[in-house]
């Protein structure tokens, strides 16, 4: 089972911190000076630092959304975070040159057992910057390309430049504009046309610091009939202070490209999870998101696909597990904007305990559009009394071509199948433990096998703690 | 000790006492039958010894091969060896049998312990051979869309392949037909055994046709009134119910 361990998602594993000394620190707080310090560490162009200083502004003068999400997010104090923590902006292509302290964090994740077992190519973050990146030879000669951000737009700007900031304008939303003013790390891909990479390309976002704010940007380009998936996965130690994490990450799949972006997000419980995550269609091109959300105080999160080009498809899997304290408020995004285009949307959600979890979705076919399909399926379980879920499905279909089938469903674990489940030998965490895999089981049979495992692994752990 | 016995249990939902004074006791190796008329506690006797939480013991005991089973929780109660086959099962969406059973067998072991694959398969496919199930049923989700016949039949393929020490069927013959009602019997007969005690809980007659009982209790507003054999059963299947509970007046 070399391929079980994809993304290690025992909430405990994750829980630890070694004391890291960082070469460069932006200090506590946002201001100009917070900016200019990071492009100037980074080294960068005059024009990312007149991009980042413009997403500044439009970072403060946006309002926070409170106004439909929840007011947790009043609870976020932007001066006590810490905006940039590394030891250094290049990182390692071998593991023997990875600083002890950081390697060990990830060697304890069992990330470079990983890249040996199945990964096409590894990124390592660590806080604000990659400590480890590394691709197969054989992807370099065919021509992909796999940096970090600042690398990408540094060394290949012909490529990135176009797309940068592109599909997810800086002022889409107060943490887009947030993750353009201060983004570090994140990956920058770009796979030539006609490559089709087998093995998947994965990230692994860490977070070690205290107070800190992580803020990654990933743009991945799949030139005309190229193909990639790309996995990510996130931990961090449980601080008594809150973190935040706000990513921004775009997708561009060109004519006939494929790029499938997988995410398994288990922060732990005092991390703001605050990322926008958007991909750009083109003519039979398509995009899927697979989106597990575990973890974290709370996410935001509305993966979606802009349908560009005639015959484009875009799908969004999502899975949301909602424990004591936690809200999931996840969901998609589906606009078409060409004919023929077709899109799909499963959403389920579990909410155990006092979790919340809100599924908000947004399809919109315009009426001069024909021949273009949406399906949306949300579905969501609560397993006790105090649980809460929320739908919000926003569908704008106009024109008398295009179709849309909607269906939600809400419902719970009773205590019949407990009873039956029990009768035959499993106690009470095993029985909610079968009945949640169950729920989620049509949806999870699609997802790639190791992700599948591990979620399993996962849901079991949580239910057991959930039964007095 | 090599028995299920009940004694003298009372039993109560929503403060309304159901069982009284119940008195039975099971022997490995034997088959026991309860008839009993609508309403008088035939399938609360089977919940309560499994312990759903609906239904209050108020007094009296029940115990399996000397261990006290009023005081376990209801998967301790299967795992020391009490099997339940519903009279109404229940739909686990998404879980499919094989996987079900799997985790039913794998609750007996130590925990992290997975029980061997292909012995599990080999055997419950021929398990499900024996009770007519066909094979793609493993792969279907426990009960859901199941015909009364089919949900009946995969109560007994648990049964048989979880191998209690002891088992309740609860009206298990009702919503069958001949055919799957002879299935039926068929499963349960295979399952008869010295080491096993079976009580098996109907409303009708017709199913001591198949399953030949060692003795046949009468319940009556919660208490077995009468005992006897197999004739007793058909006595009541001519005469129904009436005489005994004029015998019973007049006695009292």
């Amino acid at each position: 089972m070399s391929t079980e361990a994809a993304i290690d998602i025992d909430r405990e594993k994750g829980n630890f911190s070694y004391d890291t000394d960082y070469e460069y620190d932006a200090g506590v707080g946002l201001s100009k000076d917070t900016v200019n310090y990071i492009t100037d560490v980074k080294g960068e162009d005059d024009w990312v630092r007149a991009f980042r200083l413009k997403a500044l502004e439009i970072f403060n003068s946006k309002p926070l959304p409170t106004h439909w999400a929840t007011k947790d997010l009043e609870n976020i104090d932007f001066d006590k975070f810490r905006y940039y923590l590394s030891k250094g902006q290049q990182p390692s292509r071998t593991w023997d040159d990875v600083p002890d302290d950081i390697k060990a964090t990830f060697e304890r994740l069992g990330i470079p057992e990983q890249e040996r077992a199945f990964l096409a190519g590894v990124e390592a973050q660590f806080d604000s910057e990659a400590a480890y990146s590394r691709m197969k030879d054989e992807l370099s000669k065919e021509g992909v390309i796999f940096v970090g951000s600042t690398e990408g737009l540094k060394d290949h700007p012909e490529i990135f430049r176009k797309y940068f900031g592109k599909v997810i304008p800086t002022g889409d939303n107060k943490f887009s504009a947030l993750n353009s003013a201060v983004f570090s790390g994140g990956s920058f891909i770009y796979i030539p046309p006609g490559v089709k990479v087998k093995q998947p390309l994965q990230a692994y976002f860490r977070i070690n610091a205290e107070n800190f704010g992580q803020f990654e940007r990933t743009l991945i380009i799949a030139d005309e009939g190229a193909e990639v998936t790309y996995m990510e996965g996130c931990t961090a130690p449980k601080f008594e202070t809150t973190t935040l994490h706000s990513a921004v990450v775009e997708l561009v799949a060109l004519k006939g490209a494929k790029i499938q972006y997988i995410t398994v997000q288990n922060w732990s419980s005092n991390v703001f999870n605050l990322v926008t995550k958007r991909g750009l269609a083109e003519e039979d091109a398509e995009i899927k998101w697979i989106d597990c959300n575990i973890g974290s105080r709370l996410t935001m999160k509305y993966p979606g696909v802009i349908l560009k080009g005639r015959g484009a498809r875009g799908e969004v899997l999502s899975i949301a597990l909602a424990g004591d304290g936690q809200h999931q408020d996840t969901g998609a995004k589906m606009i078409h904007a060409a004919d023929d285009t077709t899109s799909n949307i499963i959403a389920k959600s579990i909410s155990v305990g006092e979790g919340r979890s809100t599924y908000r979705g947004q399809v919109h076919i315009p009426k001069h559009l024909k021949g273009c399909r949406n399906n949306t399926e949300c579905d969501a379980l609560l397993i006790n009394t105090n649980s809460r879920t929320d739908t919000y499905p926003a569908i704008t279909v106009r024109g008398d071509d295009n179709s849309v089938q909607h269906e939600a469903s809400v419902s719970k674990v009773n205590a019949e199948q407990i009873f039956y489940l029990m009768q035959r030998g499993l106690n009470e965490g095993e029985a909610m433990s079968l009945a949640v895999n169950g729920f989620i089981n049509d949806l999870v049979k699609q997802f790639p096998m190791e992700y599948s495992v591990e979620l399993k692994r996962l849901i079991d752990m949580e239910m057991e703690g959930s039964v007095g | 000790m090599n028995e299920l016995n009940i004694e003298s249990l009372n039993v109560s939902i929503d403060e309304k006492q159901i069982l009284k004074n119940f008195s039975l006791t099971i022997p490995k190796g034997e088959v026991h039958t309860i008839m009993g008329p609508n309403g008088t506690g035939k399938s609360t006797l089977a919940k309560a010894l499994a312990g759903h939480g609906d239904y209050t013991i108020d007094s009296g005991s029940a115990t399996m091969d000397g261990e006290d089973i009023l005081a376990m929780e209801v998967d301790e109660v299967s795992r020391a060896g009490l099997f339940l086959a519903f009279q109404y099962p229940i739909e686990i969406p998404g879980v499919s049998i094989a996987n079900f059973i799997r985790a039913a067998l794998n609750s007996r072991l130590p925990k992290g312990e997975d029980i061997d694959a292909v012995a599990y398969y080999t055997e419950l496919y021929s398990e499900m051979e024996r009770l007519g199930i066909d094979r793609k049923f493993t792969s279907r989700s426990v009960n859901e869309g199941f015909s009364g016949g089919e949900k009946k039949r995969c109560e007994i393929l648990q049964m048989a392949m979880i191998k209690p020490k002891y088992c309740i069927l609860d009206e298990t013959d009702s919503g069958l037909d001949i055919d799957a009602l002879k299935i039926v019997a068929d499963g349960v007969n295979h399952m008869r055994s010295e080491d096993r005690g079976i009580l098996v809980i109907t409303h009708y007659q017709r199913l001591l046709n198949y399953i030949v009982p060692d003795y046949v209790h009468i319940i009556m507003e919660g208490r077995i009134v009468k005992s006897g054999d197999k004739s007793l059963a058909l006595e009541v299947e001519e005469r129904g119910y009436d005489w005994i509970k004029e015998e019973i007046a007049a006695t009292v």
